[in-house]
This record gives structure tokens, C-alpha cells and sequence, in this order.
């Protein structure tokens, strides 16, 4: 398991490598604040989801969370449409923002806790589950929003969180790095995160050795629910409207960003620091294609070439081969 | 058509209510159709236009293009993988072969086209085979990557524009009749040639499942892979037979749907993947491999493409259908389960 420090080394060479090439494209103008501060305010969304597929993946035992986005969204409309009925957003005080925010969070806490009872208790597995929910989730927002967009404004709270600065860095870029060293710390200091680990290293030992396995799992959908919940919030306040159907490519894009940090799919390893850079090197190549002036379409096949280089650079070790490390590999 | 079991046929059904569940276990599509069944009749109670005959005949139109995906991720579910590539490998399938058709050989035969797009399909097919096979990861992982690169490639490199009118034998074999009647409002009725596609492939992917090495195969690497290896199987062999099969039908529903609508649109099909899952799932194939038939896929599929043609019917808005869809496979994978553990 020790063959994973390569992993950062990587990331974070692919990350100075496209800075470098982005600022050799555009003849400097990549680098320029204005830049990455868009770049820095369009990566929490994708991150948080991110975050959370790498915490299914590490469950072990097939574990994926395909309802992210979905859930994010519902979110963002549920919470717009409740707060909208009893208080409006143009309001001065903050209660709008606070009444849409604790709403967003809490929808997206009961869809993750939803998911992990599925899981744990009705044993039904993560794929077809999260498959179903992922459709339900969708069902509802459409349901509650009529299949409209909802307006969402810009009341001052939500405004700061979506495109404030705090000196010079966008806030939501700031609450994102707080809440993913705060996940990182939940799996390096807690039981919980050692649990998780384990069990997705060897479902059948844990079970033996006793782990909690219904309260690891429910725990580990739910704080992967919070974090929909919490990109559904950043989504609304950037973009003024929230809708069912946004975001249809971010599936794939935290996946691709979990696999890219070396989450092993199998389960039992993932690193959220490494889920950071990754996500932060994935955006920094979307910029770049954007500079280079390439279609979305052009994108979509980069992200599923990069996603199956990746899949070949954790299968055949690449990264252990270029990175040598002394101590001997599990895997 | 039956059911093949391999893990557990040896179930011993004990006392009056285990026999029941016992059934259901062997043969998870009874409640497949119960559930159908229960749906017409009660739609058909409250509206009875449901009963005249060009509703059946739409349903049966629009469950060709999705019965030929469900057959190809039935076959992989059966084996435990999984494949959500199948739109992507038929739009690309599709739109490139109608391209190719009208820009060199308009007056290609439509025979010659179908057989085309089978092979381009398939070849498609055998790519995602070979990366599940070599890369061994979840092979939804893998096909959640070729589904972004194939429609990449026909998206960035290949075109956007629609094809509004097909080359001339496609367009005369979307309006091939099969029966042809006048309803009683005076509207004629068609129910096209190319519905026979689906029972003739349904049929065929019966018989490789229950009547050839390969559907004893599949359905043994699908119980218990490892075993399967130990046992002989080739797993690359069957992994690129696998997802080539599957390969070939979605390029056959591109071309059908092609033909069906009268114009080639590239954005088309992709989106719908979870859907034909849900049929699949629906139909009793267990996603962890091992199990399902056929006949419940095509019932799966019924299921799905009744209940979105027909909540209108009763009145729910269509703005449900995805709540519905979704629930229904919810409380379906967990009757499964737990009729699976009441052993």
C-alpha cells in the first residue's frame, strides 16, 4: 500500500506540466489571477462529488455512488423551491440563504442515509441501488420543479459563497479544501475512516472481526449525500437558477476524478488529498482545451481516453515503474 | 423460453409458503408478469382506450429498439459485468453508416446495411471486451470511459448536423408494413416489418444461452468467475464475445431506430442507458451475474415501456415517469434479495 506516495508525486507533476503548457498556449494569460480564480470557483462542485464517489469506491464489495449529481440536484431544487414558498430572496436579511442552505444540506443528508439503508440493510448492491436512486432523485426534482428551472437569485449569503473572494481566493474554493480536510481527517483519525478501509480491503474479515458494517456503510453514503448537498448549494449559488438535468457529464467526471487520484475501485484505498489534485489537474485541462479553443465534444472524448489511461496506469503500475519505492508492494 | 440456473436449481422448496417463494426464486419473471399484468388491466379499467388496438401496436414499436439493448446487457448482466456503452456504440453505429450509405453507396441493400452495422457494433463491442478483459476493473467503470470516447468521436470528429433524409432503401424499410389495418376511427394502422427484429434476436440469444458451450459459459463465469477459469473457460474469449454480442444488437437498434424515425439524429439514444437497466433488472437478471432469462428481459422491457406510455393514460403527468421507473427498481431489487435469502 506504500507504492500510493507516487501517486501524489504524479499528480502533482501532471499538474505543474498542464499549468506550464496551459501558460505556453495562451502566452501567459493561463496564469493570470482572473483565471485562476474562474478555474479555482468552477472546481468545488465537481470536487465534493468527487469526494463522495471515493468514499463508495473505498466501501469495497462494488461500491460506487452513481446518484451524486442527481442528488445534488434535487437538493438545490427542493431547498429553492421550499425556501421560495416562505421567504423570498430578495430579502435583505440572510434567512433566505440560511433556510436554502440547511435545506440543501438536510435533502442531501436523507437521499445519502437513504442509499446506505438500501445498502446495508436490504443488501441490495451499491451499483443497482444507487442506479435507482440516482433515477428517483432525478423523478423528484422534476416533480417539485415541474421540469422548469428555479430561480434561486442572488441573495447576499449565497451571492458571497458563490463568487465572493476572501484575499484573492474564491470562498467556495476555500469552503471545499475546509470540508475536504475535514473528510480526510474523518478517515485518518476516526475508527470510522479505518473501518472503512478495512472493510473494503476484506469484507468477509471484516464482518468476523466485528466492524459495524450497517453503521460504516450508512455513515459513508450519508457523508457522501452531505457532499451532494453541498455541491448543490455552491451549483445554485453560481448559477443563480437551479435545474433537474444539470450537470449530466459530472458522473463520469467523479469517477474519472477517483480513478485519476488511485482510488482503487476493488476498494480498501483512496487518499483525499490525492482526489483534490486530481480534480484540480482535471480542471486546469478543461481550461486548457477551452484556451485551446476545442469543443466540448473534443472534451467529452479527452475525459473518456484519460479516464481509460488512467485505469491502464493503476493496472500495469506504471506509476511504481516511473517511481520507484523501496519497500515492497501488497499489490 | 426457460430459465438457467446454475447456483442454485438445487433449491429445495420446503413446506406450503418457502414453495412460492421457492418459484419466484427459479423464476423471478412470474412476478415480472404478475406486475404487468396487473398494470394493463388496471389501466385499461380506467381508461379503456388502452385495449384499441394502436396502443398496442405503439408499445410494440417502441419496444424494439429498447428490447435489442436489454438482450445485450442482459447477456452481460448475466455474466456479472455490466455495460452502459451500448447508446454510445448505436449512435455511432448508426449515424456513421447512414453517412457512409448516402455519401458513397445510396443504393446499398438494406440486408447488407443491417449486416453492417451488426459488424460495426461488434467491433465496437470487442474494444469494450478487451478493456474490461485487460484492464480488470468493474467493467461499468470501463464502459462509463468508452461511452464518453465513442460519442466523443463521432460528436467532435465525425458530425453533428442531422440526417434528414435517409438513403432510399433505409427510409422504404422503416415503412415496410408487417400487418396493416384500419382502426375504427379511419387512421391506418401499421405495425412495421422490422418488429420482427426483436423476436428473431430474442430467439437467437435464446438459443446461444440454453443450447451452446458459450450460454453455459456465460452464465458459469457470470455464478462464479474463478471457478469458471479453473473449470477451462477462456474468460478473454468470453468477455469479447460477451461485449461484442452486445456490441452487435446496439448497432442493429441504431440502424432500426434510424430507419423507424426516417432521419439519423447523433445526440440521439445516449441517456437512455438506465432504463434498458432497469428493464433488464426489472425482467429478474440479478446484476451480480448468474441468473435471468430472455423471456423476463422482454417482459422487462414490456414493463418499462408500459408504464412510460401509459401514465398519461391514467392521468399521473409524465413528469412521474422517472419516480415510477425508479421505485419500481428499488422495491424490485429488494423483493429479489429477499426472496434470494429466504433459502
Amino acid at each position: 500500500m506504500r507504492n500510493t506516495g507516487g501517486q501524489l508525486v504524479l499528480l502533482i507533476v501532471i499538474n505543474v506540466a498542464v499549468l506550464g503548457l496551459g501558460a505556453a498556449i495562451s502566452g501567459g494569460s493561463f496564469l493570470a489571477p482572473f483565471n485562476l480564480q474562474s478555474m479555482a470557483g468552477q472546481l468545488p462542485e465537481i470536487g465534493f462529488l468527487a469526494i463522495g464517489v471515493m468514499l463508495a469506491m473505498c466501501a469495497g464489495n462494488g461500491g460506487i455512488d452513481l446518484s451524486g449529481i442527481a442528488l445534488a440536484n434535487l437538493s438545490g431544487v427542493v431547498a429553492a423551491v421550499v425556501a421560495g414558498k416562505f421567504l423570498s430572496s430578495a430579502d435583505p436579511s440572510s434567512a433566505y440563504s440560511l433556510a436554502f442552505i440547511i435545506g440543501a444540506l438536510l435533502v442531501g443528508l436523507i437521499g445519502g442515509t437513504v442509499n446506505g439503508l438500501l445498502i446495508s440493510r436490504l443488501n441490495i448492491t451499491p451499483i443497482l441501488c444507487t442506479l435507482g436512486t440516482q433515477m428517483l432523485f432525478t423523478g423528484l426534482a422534476v416533480v417539485a420543479s415541474d421540469g422548469r428551472a428555479v430561480a434561486v437569485g442572488s441573495p447576499d449569503l449565497l451571492a458571497q459563497i458563490g463568487n465572493g473572494l476572501f484575499l484573492g481566493v474564491p470562498i467556495s474554493f476555500l469552503i471545499f479544501i475546509g470540508v475536504a480536510a475535514l473528510v480526510a481527517a474523518l478517515l485518518k483519525f476516526t475508527p470510522f475512516g479505518l473501518w472503512l478501509m478495512l472493510m473494503g480491503t476484506n469484507p468477509k474479515a471484516a464482518t468476523y472481526a466485528g466492524f459495524p458494517r450497517t453503521g460504516v456503510l450508512i455513515t459513508t453514503y450519508a457523508t457522501s449525500g452531505l457532499l451532494s448537498g453541498l455541491a448543490g448549494i455552491i451549483i445554485a449559488a453560481r448559477n443563480v437558477n437551479v435545474k433537474w438535468d444539470y450537470g449530466t457529464s459530472y458522473l463520469l467526471i467523479a469517477i474519472l476524478i477517483a480513478v485519476m487520484a488511485g482510488v482503487r475501485p476493488e476498494g480498501g484505498y483512496g487518499r483525499v488529498v490525492c482526489v483534490v489534485l486530481a480534480a484540480i489537474a482535471l480542471q486546469l485541462m478543461s481550461s486548457m482545451l477551452n484556451f485551446g479553443g476545442l469543443s466540448n465534444f473534443v472534451r467529452d472524448f479527452a475525459w473518456g481516453a484519460l479516464l481509460l489511461t488512467f485505469l491502464a496506469v493503476g493496472r500495469y503500475n506504471v506509476v511504481g515503474f516511473l517511481i520507484p519505492n523501496k519497500s515492497t508492494k501488497l499489490v | 423460453m426457460s430459465a438457467t440456473h446454475l447456483h442454485d436449481s438445487a433449491a429445495a422448496p420446503a413446506g406450503r409458503p418457502n414453495a412460492f417463494m421457492a418459484l419466484v426464486r427459479r423464476r423471478p419473471e412470474i412476478i415480472t408478469f404478475a406486475l404487468l399484468l396487473a398494470i394493463c388491466v388496471a389501466v385499461s379499467l380506467i381508461n379503456p382506450a388502452f385495449l384499441q388496438p394502436s396502443s398496442l401496436v405503439d408499445i410494440g414499436r417502441a419496444s424494439v429498439v429498447m428490447g435489442l439493448f436489454a438482450l445485450g446487457v442482459f447477456i452481460i448482466l448475466a455474466a456479472g459485468g455490466i455495460d452502459v456503452s451500448f447508446t454510445a456504440i448505436a449512435a455511432f453505429t448508426m449515424y456513421s453508416l447512414t453517412l457512409l450509405v448516402k455519401n458513397h453507396w445510396p443504393d446499398a441493400p438494406i440486408a447488407l446495411v443491417l449486416v453492417a452495422a451488426v459488424a460495426g457494433g461488434a467491433l465496437l463491442g470487442v474494444v469494450n471486451g478487451l478493456l474490461v478483459h485487460h484492464l480488470k476493473v468493474p467493467s461499468l467503470i470501463v464502459t462509463i470511459g468508452t461511452q464518453y470516447l465513442f460519442r466523443g468521436i463521432l460528436l467532435a470528429f465525425i458530425g453533428t448536423v442531422w440526417i434528414m433524409s435517409l438513403p432510399p432503401n433505409m427510409g422504404a424499410f422503416g415503412r415496410l408494413p408487417l400487418v396493416q389495418f384500419d382502426a375504427a376511427d379511419g387512421r391506418t394502422i401499421t405495425l412495421p416489418f422490422y418488429f420482427l427484429v426483436l423476436p428473431a434476436a430474442a430467439l437467437g440469444t435464446w438459443w446461444m444461452l440454453n443450447r451452446t458451450l458459450m450460454g453455459r459459459a456465460i452464465f458459469a463465469v457470470g455464478g462464479n468467475a474463478n471457478v469458471a477459469e479453473r473449470l477451462g473457460y477462456s474468460l478473454r474469449t468470453i468477455h469479447i464475445f460477451l461485449f461484442a454480442y452486445a456490441g452487435g444488437l446496439a448497432g442493429l437498434a441504431g440502424i432500426i431506430h434510424t430507419c423507424a424515425n426516417r432521419q439519423s439524429n447523433p445526440f440521439d439514444l445516449v441517456g437512455s442507458e438506465i432504463n434498458v437497466i432497469a428493464a433488464v433488472v426489472l425482467g429478474g437478471a440479478r446484476i451480480t451475474g448468474g441468473t435471468g432469462s430472455v423471456l423476463g428481459t422482454l417482459l422487462g422491457v414490456l414493463l418499462v415501456v408500459v408504464v412510460n406510455s401509459v401514465l398519461v393514460m391514467v392521468g399521473i403527468p409524465s413528469t412521474w415517469q422517472r419516480v415510477v421507473v425508479g421505485s419500481f427498481i428499488l422495491l424490485a431489487a429488494a423483493f429479489f434479495v429477499t426472496a434470494q435469502k429466504k433459502s
